[in-house]
């Protein structure tokens, strides 16, 4: 079984969620497709939303909520 | 007390500017610095440095325990909370104080008050400062509403008095509409915050933002003239100017003067900016709310009247009285601030982070480069895009406007896109040159004439 990496496109703090209150984009296990938005990452003040870029099943987080993070960095995996 | 010792609790170009002031003073400074902020220039120029904690601001330079512990174990007589972050944070200022060191500021009953719209409007009323003409409070009903309309003039905004956020506001342009809109709203009001209760204001369609900047010591009070900045994108000032290009000497004495009652109404101490909107139609001005902080444009007027802001910052909150009265402080000539900011303005402004690979700074006389960065330098992704602040001075807003745009000409910074083209290519419109404009000004001329420029950049690379 293959895994696919997603990597963030910027360097930034990494959000799981819309909002403090709202319900993570994607909980670990959760099936994904190409479009859907997995997190947001925090740049310079301006939230810029994460697409999956891929397709495929559970997905595994490895940068928590809130976690900072370089260009290129492997923020999740899924499984193809 | 003479301030002998500072703490800077804050971070990029306007830290750097006040370990400077400090320096230039005698002043022992302690720069604090996030885990992401080691490598700032400020970090290099103060005498000590203070990790307070992780890169996410509200761990760092929002956090007051960490910042007031940096500031026990270093043993400084004072904060300097700079713009944004802590800077207008009245239980902050209060903090301080307590653990028995000076906040470089007002106090924090005058930080709430200001701070509080509705207070700070009560403030300038009492004052005799103009605010934007509308209800006292609560309308009684539709009839009292076109009455009102009728009497400020048309447009007029009515807004849920529950209301936030901009949520239940309408815009409405004459009577026949409110007539219509105004049971709307109502109802509106009532089922989305159990509460039906509206007021209204006077809509200012074309407006200039004009500021005036004060300084107090609590006992005496002065303005330093007046500031411009009229052009914004998304609220946020991009260019800002001294003197302004579209007030007549009698407004613009009307105008310094109401800031400088506001100042004495409440005894203010320290550096503020009263914040207006000038309506060049009528020639009348409007209160928005006063800033209790160095304001980031400050620069701009000391290149006119040649007065050290942020060093009077330090002798007043040091208990000394202020250095000058109001006719001791002059003008000259005119400055334009460009806010160079780690943006690509062809790419719908995204934030660029990034190592800074070759810095060259114009110099020359009336030529000012407020920054953080230098060659090396890696911009960290995690707080604001502002990198610097070219000023230019020169005597006439003609000259300025010139010498501005050969200095953006030969001001190089690469390795990450930055606003410099933006900058550039407003140096030398025709709009701008003219001084015509409002604060919506530069979001249309950013989707005409910017948007050409850029097709045009792209056709010839």
């Amino acid at each position: 079984m293959s895994k696919i990496e997603i990597k963030s496109p910027l360097p930034g703090t990494f959000y799981r969620a819309s909002s403090p209150e709202a319900a993570p984009f994607k909980a670990d296990g959760d099936a994904v497709a190409d479009t859907d938005t997995i997190g947001l990452i925090e740049v310079m003040k301006t939230f810029q939303e994460i697409p999956a870029g891929v397709s495929g099943k559970a997905i595994t987080f490895l940068v928590d909520n809130e976690e900072a993070v370089m260009a290129g960095q492997v923020i999740a995996e899924v499984e193809a | 007390m003479t301030i002998k010792s500072v703490l800077v609790a804050n971070r990029g170009e306007i830290a750097v500017r006040i370990v400077t002031a400090a320096k230039a003073l005698g002043i022992r400074t302690v720069q604090v610095h996030s885990a992401a902020d080691a490598d700032m220039l400020a970090v290099k120029l103060a005498d000590e440095a203070v990790d307070i904690g992780p890169p996410a601001a509200k761990k760092s330079y929002l956090n007051i325990e960490a910042i007031i512990a940096a500031a026990k174990e270093k043993g400084v007589d004072a904060i300097h909370p700079g713009y944004g972050f802590l800077s207008e944070n009245g239980d902050f200022a209060d903090a301080v104080e307590k653990a028995g060191m000076i906040f470089i500021g007002p106090s924090g009953d005058a930080i709430r008050t200001l701070g509080d719209k509705v207070a700070a409007r009560d403030v300038a009323r009492r004052a005799g400062v103009p605010t934007v003409p509308g209800s006292d409070g609560r309308l009684a009903d539709g009839a009292a509403a076109t009455a009102l309309a009728a009497e400020i003039g048309y447009p007029v905004m009515i807004k849920a008095a529950a209301g936030g956020g901009g949520r239940g506001i309408r815009i409405v342009a004459d009577e026949a509409e409110l007539e219509k809109q105004f049971p709307l709203a109502s109802a509106e009001a009532q089922a989305a915050f159990g509460d039906g209760g509206l007021y209204m204001e006077k809509v200012i369609t074309r407006a200039r933002h004009v500021e005036v900047q004060i300084f107090g010591d609590g006992e005496n009070f002065v303005h330093l003239f007046e500031r411009e900045c009229s052009l914004q994108r998304r609220r946020q000032k991009v260019w800002e100017e001294a003197p302004s290009a579209g007030l007549d000497a009698d407004v613009r004495q009307k105008l310094c003067e109401s800031a400088v009652a506001l100042a004495r109404e409440v005894k203010y101490r320290g550096a503020g900016t009263v914040e207006y909107l000038y309506d060049d139609k009528t020639g009348e001005f409007y209160f928005i709310e006063v800033n209790t902080r160095i304001q980031v444009e400050h620069p701009v007027t000391e290149m006119i009247t040649g007065f050290d802001l942020v060093q009077e910052m330090f002798n007043v909150a040091g208990g000394a009285p202020l250095s000058v009265t109001q006719d001791e402080i002059s003008e000259n000539g005119h400055a334009i601030e460009c806010r160079i900011n780690a943006e690509d303005p062809f790419k719908g402004f995204l934030p660029t982070p990034g190592a800074i690979t070759k810095l060259v700074v114009p110099e020359g006389k009336g030529i000012r480069f407020d920054t953080m960065l230098y060659e090396g330098y890696a911009i960290p992704p995690f707080y604001d895009s502002l990198l610097g602040k070219l000023i230019v001075h020169a005597e006439s807003r003609e000259a300025c406007l010139e010498k501005l745009a050969v200095t953006l000409e030969k001001l190089t910074i690469e390795g990450v896109a930055t606003t410099v083209p933006l900058h550039l290519a407003l140096a030398r419109d025709a709009t701008v040159a003219s001084g015509d404009y409002h604060t919506r000004f530069l979001e249309g001329w950013l989707e005409e004439d910017f948007a050409r420029l850029a097709d045009e950049k792209e056709e010839v690379a």
